[in-house]
């Protein structure tokens, strides 16, 4: 790698991290997930640096795109305020410091254990990172749990309409009774 | 200093890290789930960091899996945040305490 994209990495890596701390000080959910959009889109631009410019496709399409328009929706939806500054249990801020504590040693550890193994050279002239390997990969080997991913997405989709329907209270009270009925039916029966 | 593999695992545990801790800090469920979209993206970033240097097609299938399984816990997780709003008139995780005692 040349000097040039070397100095790229650092800056998306900065500009990740800098996001991400924004995202977990800010009150405001809103400057939050626009916060964590930035993280996103600086995740993307190292995937291309690392050669997989599919899955950073997918990123800005996926994440940047369609989950954060999602949240951003449902923030301006439920018309949500700052956070009151209520003081939540003492514990669970030394729990979250504590937590913060080993999982960055753990990092650390990973690093220096990593970087202690011989380095292995990436090949330049590797092509796993292209849309046609990828399409290969899916529609072949992994065929099945392409499918699978189909049906949870269509079941997420089912699951979303029933949570966010709002039954007027005789539709709900008729609901309930048809699935009282059909208990004491199967109840009869046994 | 040339990136390398420890570079990208190291950048993936800093960003694990902070959402973790923020899920622990965050009141809000919203914040929540934005936390815990973070962790998903630090380990996407370990499977396609560990792909490039292994030469290996299959950490970014697992990649795509990834985001798949991420849409759909918004879809569903955003479903149950605006039913619990329609109930509480708030999104503050602490109020979620009915089922107490």
């Amino acid at each position: 790698m040349d000097m040039v994209s070397t100095a790229l990495f650092f800056l998306f890596a900065g500009f990740a991290i800098m996001c991400a701390i924004s995202m977990v000080y800010h009150k405001n959910p809103l400057y939050s997930a626009i916060s964590l959009v930035g993280v996103f889109i600086a995740l993307a631009c190292i995937y291309l640096t690392l050669a997989a410019p599919f899955i950073a496709i997918v990123q800005i399409l996926v994440y940047a795109g369609a989950i954060m328009v999602l949240v951003v929706f449902v923030i301006m939806l439920l018309n949500l305020d700052d956070e009151p500054n209520t003081s939540r249990l003492r514990y669970l801020y030394a729990l979250g410091g504590g937590l913060g504590i080993v999982l960055l040693a753990q990092t650390l550890f990973v690093v220096y254990a990593v970087s202690r193994t011989p380095n292995t050279a990436v090949d330049p002239n590797a092509t796993v990172g292209n849309t046609l390997d990828i399409g290969r990969a899916m529609y072949t080997e992994y065929l099945l749990p392409v499918e699978i991913v189909g049906v949870m997405l269509l079941m997420a989709i089912v699951g979303s309409v029933v949570l966010a329907r709002r039954l007027s209270q005789p539709a709900l009270e008729l609901v309930i009774d048809n699935e009282q009925e059909r208990v004491n039916e199967e109840l009869g029966l046994e | 200093m040339e990136p390398n593999l420890a570079t990208y695992l190291g950048l993936s545990g800093i960003l694990f890290t902070i959402g973790c801790v923020g899920v622990v800090f965050k009141r809000n469920a919203l914040g929540m789930f934005m936390c815990i979209e973070l962790m998903l993206n630090a380990v996407n970033l370990t499977f396609v960091a560990f792909s490039r240097y292994y030469a290996d097609v299959h950490g970014q299938l697992f990649v795509f899996m990834v985001m798949s399984v991420a849409a759909a816990e918004a879809a569903v997780g955003l479903g149950i945040f605006i039913a619990f709003f329609r109930n509480r008139q708030s999104i503050d995780v602490d109020t979620a305490s009915i089922l107490k005692n």
